[in-house]
């Protein structure tokens, strides 16, 4: 089996097993009205997921120096659908099937109280089956489609149990995600028109010889950024994300939350800023103003929340512009004329490291968050209290999330925010530095409100009745603490077996997709 | 006579015509590799013959003809099927790749695998559109007292 | 065919935006949106086209028939490739259509209104 043969099943798996899934709960099975094969879809589900984080995890050791193309359309014909499998996407495969491996498992008891839990699983699966499509997608259209994928599964899924907020929530998702679309397909158009190839190699090239002030140039350019930011949950395009968050399904707000706006929205933007279009200091500037925006305007938000779940989603926003913040100063500093490598890596170290710790903190959180939803009833903060010692396992999560996501030592929140704190500092930025350090202080309070007000004190009202969630919920948090745990205390092996390729990818710039392709 | 559906003209008429809709379909699907259409166009083409049908003999009548659960089961066997033809392809050496003998120009037989394709993508859509016709067709909404709509259209 | 037909495909596309945003009518919206996706679709279809040099010949459909050569269709067809994608874009418009108006029906049934101002329930 070479690595070409291999690539593709990351797609293949969940988007075959979603519709098997539709298949064998709709077959009717001995009795009429009678359909057993519902039983079968959850371990289905999560047999396929675990597939996947497998094959992920073993795709990190392969050094891919061939492109791949699908279906045998080489090199020496443009028109092939070219796959990438180079170390950022290797890092964001990883990180999406870890998060739904563990949201997949932790829907098995959740999702008990909801009707029709197959199409549940099997919208589940073709969304982390469309994001793994999107991490790997080599040209631009195929992306768009993938994108469109995991959006459509993401807008049915939020709107899931059918109550008056959830379709109210999903609905204003859909349509200001289905503008968002239309723009980045504007973009592609644009550049197709421009450059007459969609392969993202093929246009890098072919932009190299085009002057990069060029107005159709900056229209392209702007309309992928507006529509990849709206994705990304950046201020201002982020109105959908405080109603779609809290109301989906708890594993679905970790998978929206932890993956989907980072998957789909921030992969895709620094994919095609530095490796397509190309570091520019209009781009740069861009980006660290819209990283400022969302890291600034999230915290303050989040402060005012009394809802659990409302607070995450705003906090998610304030924790995505970190990222989009340390991605738009290492574009920055690799267009000065004289670009300094080493801050500018440790930049996109610090961004990426970020982005895979928020989607395991962020996951746990939201994770804890629906078991106390579930087990208590509510999601507002001051009719909880004292769950720490009714609900230990959730409460020690919980916690977990709150110290890692604040920047508390050793947890991985910590070293991700430091770095990012120093990277700016290096770079020559002190304002940029001082508030992204007022930001993790905000950070800190607004996590201390939560656990003080969820977590600690005497047990009032409903959460004075609330039993400890069921066993694999348990499970499925306790992996993405031990995560988060280990993740701070050894991020320098992880450093150079994640982190170093993909930075290293985002560094070389247009010609990091070539691979000794042809022209 | 059945009370459910419409008159004895339009159902008389829609058992002539949608036999003729159906084959139409196919036909715009398996010859999509000569001439505009394809496995899309041929399934939006039957899922209207589906609707014809519901829509003339009425939901009791035709719900033991097309029913939801069918529905289902023939739109993700549409898509097995596609990914079934795909991974036929790893026989030939890769994924996707084209795995049957290229015939002459302009046989029905010379597209290679895309024929296949557009067959399981006819099922898919046609039971896809039909289904989705049903699941909206079955909402029976209560006249609200309150009944607003903004501005006027 | 000049620059005027480009400057209607985005006067539709700020057409859709327009209603998206001042309409308060979840119908009128939901146009809006199609509206948006079928001017982006509208450009590119308009972005494939290609006409022949030196003949003023109109660029053919880039269908081969009988006895005409792959060089010959490659000079005078327009580019194919846009049409492909439109066709892939037109279906997910289709898809989002289908999810768009069955939201709105359980809209209407769980509040009572089509009229955005009255749902919002959701705030803060």
């Amino acid at each position: 089996m070479t690595v070409s043969q291999i690539v593709p099943l990351l797609v293949i798996l969940p988007l075959g097993a979603a519709f098997l899934i539709a298949v064998l709960a709709n077959l009717p099975t001995g009795k009429p009205q009678q359909r057993n094969g519902r039983y079968l879809t959850s371990p289905l589900a999560c047999a396929v997921v675990l597939a996947n984080l497998v094959i992920a995890v073993s795709l990190l050791r392969v050094d891919v120096q061939q492109p791949i193309y699908v279906g045998g359309w080489g090199p020496d014909r443009t028109l092939g659908i070219q796959l990438l499998c180079d170390g950022l996407t290797k890092l964001m495969a990883v990180t999406i099937n870890l998060v739904a491996l563990v949201s997949i498992v932790f829907a098995r008891p959740y999702m008990r109280r909801f009707t029709r839990v197959w199409l549940f699983e099997a919208l589940f699966l073709l969304m982390t089956g469309a994001m793994n499509g999107v991490v790997l997608a080599g040209d631009l259209f195929n992306l768009f489609v993938f994108l469109e994928i995991a959006a459509i599964a993401s807008y049915a899924l939020v709107g899931f149990g059918c109550e008056s907020e959830e379709l109210e929530a999903a609905f204003k998702y859909l349509v200001l995600g289905t503008i968002g679309s239309a723009f980045i397909l504007l973009g592609v158009t644009i550049l197709y028109s421009l450059t007459g190839q969609l392969n993202m190699a093929k246009v890098a090239v072919v932009l190299q010889k085009i002057p990069a002030n060029g107005p159709a140039v900056l229209l392209a350019a702007a309309a992928l950024v507006a529509g990849l930011a709206l994705k990304a949950a950046m201020v201002p395009f982020h109105a959908w994300l405080p109603d779609a968050h809290p109301s989906a399904p708890a594993p679905i707000s970790a998978m929206l939350s932890g993956v989907l706006i980072k998957a789909a929205g921030i992969y895709a933007l620094a994919r095609i800023v530095f490796n397509v279009l190309g570091v520019n200091p209009y781009y740069a500037n861009v980006l660290i103003a819209l990283g400022v925006l969302s890291m600034v305007a999230g915290m303050f938000l989040a402060l005012g929340q009394w809802d659990l779940k409302r607070l995450l989603a705003y906090s998610s926003i304030s924790q995505a512009g970190y990222i989009v913040l340390a991605l738009g100063v290492a574009a920055e500093v690799m267009s000065r004329a004289t670009p300094d490598k080493a801050v500018a890596g440790l930049c996109l170290f610090g961004g990426l490291f970020h982005l895979f710790n928020h989607a395991a903190f962020k996951s746990l959180l939201f994770l804890s968050s629906g078991a106390i939803e579930q087990q208590v009833g509510t999601r507002r903060l001051r009719q909880m209290g004292g769950l720490a010692r009714r609900m230990p396992v959730t409460s020690f999560c919980c916690r977990v999330g709150a110290l890692s996501i604040a920047g508390v030592p050793p947890f991985n929140g910590f070293f991700s925010k430091l770095i990012i704190i120093l990277a700016l500092a290096l770079a020559g930025h002190p304002a940029l530095c001082a508030i992204a350090a007022g930001v993790a202080v905000g950070t800190l309070l607004m996590y201390i409100k939560v656990q003080r007000y969820a977590l600690d004190g005497q047990p009032s009202g409903p959460a004075a009745q609330a039993k400890e969630a069921p066993a694999l919920m348990g499970l499925a948090m306790l992996v993405l603490a031990i995560i988060c745990i280990v993740a701070g205390l050894a991020f320098v092996p992880l450093r150079q077996y994640l982190f170093d390729p993909a930075g290293e990818i985002l560094m070389r710039g247009r010609e990091a997709l070539l691979m000794g392709a042809a022209q | 006579m059945n009370q459910s559906g419409m008159t004895l003209i339009v159902k008389n008429t829609a058992r002539l015509v949608s036999g003729f809709i159906t084959v139409f379909g196919i036909y715009i699907a398996l010859t999509g590799h000569l001439t505009p259409g394809g496995g899309f166009a041929g399934g939006v083409i039957l899922a209207a013959a589906a609707a014809l049908v519901v829509l003339s003999f009425g939901r009791e009548s035709s719900s033991k003809l097309i029913t939801g659960p069918a529905c289902h089961v023939a739109d993700a066997a549409g898509a097995l099927g596609f990914l079934v033809v795909a991974l036929l392809g790893y026989l030939a050496g890769d994924f996707f790749i084209n795995f049957v003998p290229l015939g002459q120009r302009h046989h029905l037989a010379s597209g290679g695998a895309i024929p296949l394709s557009n067959l399981a993508i006819l099922i898919k859509v046609g039971a896809g559109l039909a289904g989705a016709f049903l699941a909206l067709s079955a909402f029976r909404l209560a006249p609200r007292p309150d009944l607003t709509g903004g501005e006027e259209l | 065919m000049g620059i005027a037909i480009y400057i209607l495909t985005f006067a539709l596309l700020l057409v859709g935006i327009y209603a998206v945003v001042a309409k308060k009518n979840v119908i009128k919206i939901i146009l809006g949106v199609l509206l948006i996706d079928y001017a982006v679709n509208l450009l590119l279809v308009l972005v494939g086209y290609r006409s022949p040099t030196g003949t003023g010949q109109l660029g053919k459909a880039p269908i081969l028939a009988e006895g005409e050569s792959a060089a010959e269709l490659a000079r005078t067809a327009v580019d194919p490739l846009p049409q492909a994608m439109v066709l892939t874009s037109i279906v997910i418009g289709l898809g989002l259509t289908a999810l768009m108006v069955a939201m709105a029906v359980r809209l209407y049934e769980k509040y009572g209104t089509f009229d955005m101002d009255r749902i919002r329930r959701l705030r803060g």
